[in-house]
């Protein structure tokens, strides 16, 4: 039970230093949206997964799950409204310029 | 068990900075709006692991619960906000 928590662990931090490497290097709003969303949910995921094993079988781990569950809802919501807003509002996607 | 746990609240603590660098810097109103996003998920996940490492994580995790619905709200209504408003 101990080692399998330390490896979820250790995998949802390294998901979580990529997507802030992603927040901070990306050129454009667009594609940092994708840093935002995708790769942090996925991080958050292996993390909570891991600490509710690391806690047993218990009512924490439920409650746990059930916040893991409020994440995934709220963290695409989140980001569509953002993006719709900022497309609606009138900026233009970043593209490389043609040598 | 113990340290590990501190060690993972110090580099959760590192990628706050990282977010917070975003929300200072970004050229738009939209940067700044996902980089609180990116900060509240954080703030969420550290609340849990400090409720692990404390041994009282039945009270934290109310806290974290409450901490996220009211995010939601707050960024949903800037979301809004600024689509009806445009490009400032």
């Amino acid at each position: 039970m101990g080692l399998l928590s330390i490896i979820f662990i250790l995998a949802g931090l390294f998901f979580l230093i990529v997507a802030a490497i992603g927040v901070i290097r990306l050129p454009d709003v667009f594609s940092r949206s994708h840093a935002v969303s995708l790769t942090d949910s996925l991080g958050a995921f292996l993390m909570l997964v891991g600490i509710a094993l690391h806690e047993g079988l218990s009512g924490n781990a439920l409650k746990i799950l059930a916040v893991l569950a409020l994440l995934y809802i709220q963290n695409p919501v989140i980001e569509h409204a953002t993006i719709r807003a900022a497309l609606r509002a009138g900026l233009k996607p970043w593209k490389r310029e043609t040598p | 068990m113990k340290i590990f746990l501190f060690y993972v609240l110090v580099v959760l603590a590192f990628l706050i900075g990282a977010y917070l660098y975003r929300v200072l810097q970004g050229p738009t109103i939209f940067d700044r709006v996902l980089g609180l996003a990116g900060i509240s998920t954080k703030a969420i996940i550290l609340l849990i692991v400090i409720g692990v490492y404390f041994e009282r994580v039945d009270m934290f995790i109310d806290i974290s619960t409450g901490y996220a619905l009211l995010n939601l709200m707050g960024a949903l209504a800037v979301a809004k906000y600024l689509e009806q408003k445009g490009l400032p």
